[in-house]
């Protein structure tokens, strides 16, 4: 599903080059779910920026369900970001001024299907989620939880190939993150990839692969391809 | 771009932001409000002197007596001119430019005028046929004074509306013999005079019966005539040559402006056009101003706007959202916020106009706005707004966002 091939990227601040990545080489399977860990400084959001779209790489190819993803612009991008990608994120990102239900629709409205048929499929996956009773609760009037769950199901609304998850727990408490992670589970097992970033060992453990990130490179090629079992 | 969907969309986040609509649409509705206030009391001004001038021939001139301040030819100074029938015959002869000439002759105080057993007090104005014209006086019944009751000296008088009122109420008034003074006379016309009460408490008798009766001599007091119509420069060079000619004739210097006064009413009325060209540059100059802070309010909000849309932006970036759809999302909503608002400021300053309107003040009527003005100028402020919102927005657009959705 996601093939990186030697990706370099080069910051530029200042005076300064900063290599961020420097060569990274990476394949996730469809299916999988998977997690990426690193310190702060790794490189390991510059990497998930790259694989969900949001920024071009210097060096290397990218390939996503088999289609070379370099060079786009900013229409492209936004298109295919649209159809192959969900988006988590840690501050969940909502839109505040939108009930829960019209934050689901949200991504729908980016493929121009019509107002009735979006409100009706954002219950469907706000029901997924547990949240049909919530639908028309601002975020503010939900709580972290109930938030990011939310949040999920307006990911998983254009049935994307990929949910990238960025520090999907990073702003819960213990028992809602192992919730959140329960939901990202039961998301996998219906084929959808799913990758999440964090820095949280309990939550990787929740995955069945780890991929783990120091100073710009993968440290453990070896075991790429190695599943790693859940701890749960 | 423009489906029902996406207004739909921005009807729904104006909704949820009514604070920065509302202050997005008060610097629009604010300018253009003024602005068309501005326009209308500016045009109620000119129209409101206009009004007031209604009543005279335009190109009116009043040659009136003095005294000389000047020695000439020998002449000591501060001797008195005097008007006779010659000086009036001077003007006629002479200057074929005059369209209207009348001379005038007042009797000294109002006079006692009598029918039956009322005795009431007027002015009375002793003229020739043409002062009909020059003053604009508005014939009611019967005939005004012509040339047979000069020749014959006829004891005619016409007489205005109020004093009609007064001496004869509701009963006939042509035909009846009034007594102005010791003198009989025959009411031969009714008149009203849109210069206003005192206007139609005035009766016109012929000069030469006044001169007659009460004078016992060929005495005029003053001159008026209007002229055909010409520019102003003619009518002043034309001024000139009848000060030229009365110098001669009473043996004065041209330049002793005390001798002889010659005032024209289309001086008067070069006066208030250059007025109302000083107070339309004054409306135009504030007007402007109100336009450009209007402008420059608009600008600024819209910065605002984008800043503090940053975070949605990238939400929406994230969700699949095109740079194009992002920039033309903000500008549509700008766009539909400021001509809303500016419609509104129009409506309500020609409500307020409407209100000035029934207001009664003297030089002050009918106030309008140029609506072709006030529309170009709404359609600077969208234009303005619009241009304004779309640098911030297309950088806004550009932005990564992650980092959108992290900065704030």
């Amino acid at each position: 599903m996601i093939q990186l091939r030697n990706i370099r990227k080069t910051y530029q601040t200042g005076y300064n080059r900063l290599e961020v990545l420097k060569g990274i080489d990476l394949e996730i399977e469809a299916g999988a779910f998977a997690s990426i860990m690193g310190s702060s400084g790794s490189g390991k959001s510059t990497l998930l920026n790259i694989i969900g779209m949001l920024d071009d790489y210097d060096h290397g190819d990218y390939h996503l369900d088999g289609t070379l993803i370099k060079g786009l612009s900013q229409a492209d991008a936004a298109h295919y970001r649209n159809r192959f990608i969900g988006f988590v994120f840690q501050s969940f990102n909502l839109l505040p001024f939108k009930t829960a239900q019209e934050n689901v629709a949200l991504p729908l409205y980016y493929q121009k299907i019509d107002r009735l048929k979006r409100q009706k499929m954002a219950m469907e996956y706000l029901d997924m989620v547990g949240l049909a009773d919530w639908a028309s609760h601002l975020p503010t009037q939900l709580s972290g939880g109930q938030q990011q769950r939310v949040a999920i199901a307006r990911a998983l609304i254009t049935q994307p190939k990929v949910i990238l998850a960025d520090e999907p727990t990073g702003a819960l408490d213990t028992h809602t993150s192992y919730e959140v992670m329960e939901l990202f589970k039961k998301v996998n097992q219906e084929g959808i990839t799913v990758l999440i970033v964090t820095h949280e060992k309990d939550i990787s453990d929740m995955t069945r692969r780890i991929i783990r990130l120091r100073d710009g490179l993968i440290e453990n090629p070896a075991e790429g391809g190695v599943a790693v079992q859940p701890s749960v | 771009m423009f489906n029902s969907d996406t207004w739909q969309e921005i009807f729904h986040s104006i909704r949820r932001h009514k604070l920065r609509t509302i202050l997005t649409a008060l610097g629009v509705f604010w300018g253009i409000f003024m602005l068309v206030i501005l326009l209308g009391a500016g045009r109620g001004l000119q129209n409101g002197v206009e009004y007031e001038f209604r009543d005279e021939a335009i190109n009116t001139v009043w040659v009136s007596r003095g005294t000389t301040s000047l020695p000439f030819n020998g002449l000591p100074k501060g001797r008195r001119i005097r008007f006779t029938n010659d000086d009036y015959n001077l003007l006629a002869d002479q200057f074929d430019q005059i369209e209207y000439l009348t001379g005038r002759y007042y009797l000294s105080g109002d006079k006692i005028v009598s029918y039956g057993r009322k005795n009431l007090s007027y002015s009375i104005r002793a003229v020739h046929p043409d002062c009909r014209f020059i003053e604009n006086t508005m014939l009611q019944q019967g005939r005004y004074l012509n040339s047979k009751d000069i020749a014959e000296c006829r004891k005619a008088a016409v007489i205005g509306d109020i004093v009609r009122k007064d001496l004869f109420g509701d009963g006939p008034a042509i035909g009846q013999e009034i007594r102005i003074g010791d003198i009989s006379y025959q009411v031969v016309g009714t008149f009203t005079d849109e210069g206003g009460d005192n206007e139609m408490r005035m009766i016109y008798i012929p000069i030469s019966t006044a001169q007659k009766v009460y004078a016992g001599a060929d005495d005029v007091h003053q001159l008026m005539f209007a002229t055909y119509d010409m520019p102003l420069e003619e009518i002043q060079a034309m001024q000139d040559e009848v000060r030229n000619a009365f110098a001669r004739r009473h043996q004065f210097d041209p330049e002793d402006r005390k001798a002889l006064y010659v005032f024209g009413t289309a001086e008067d009325h070069q006066k208030f056009n250059s007025l109302f060209a000083s107070i339309r540059a004054f409306v135009w100059f504030v007007g402007m101003g109100s336009i450009l802070s209007g402008v420059i309010g608009v600008s600024n909000i819209m910065l605002i706007i984008v800043k503090d849309r940053t975070r949605e932006i990238g939400i929406r970036k994230a969700l699949g959202a095109t740079p194009v759809s992002i920039v033309s999302m903000i500008l549509q909503e700008a766009v539909l916020i400021t001509s809303l608002a500016g419609y509104l400021g129009l409506v309500a300053g020609i409500g307020a106009l409407y209100l000035l309107e029934s207001v009664s003040v003297q030089y002050f009527r009918n106030p309008q706005a140029n609506l072709g003005m006030v529309l170009t100028a709404m359609l600077v402020l969208v234009a303005a707004g619009t241009l304004a919102g779309l640098w911030p927005a297309r950088q806004a657009a550009r932005i990564n966002p992650i980092e959108a959705m992290r900065g704030s």
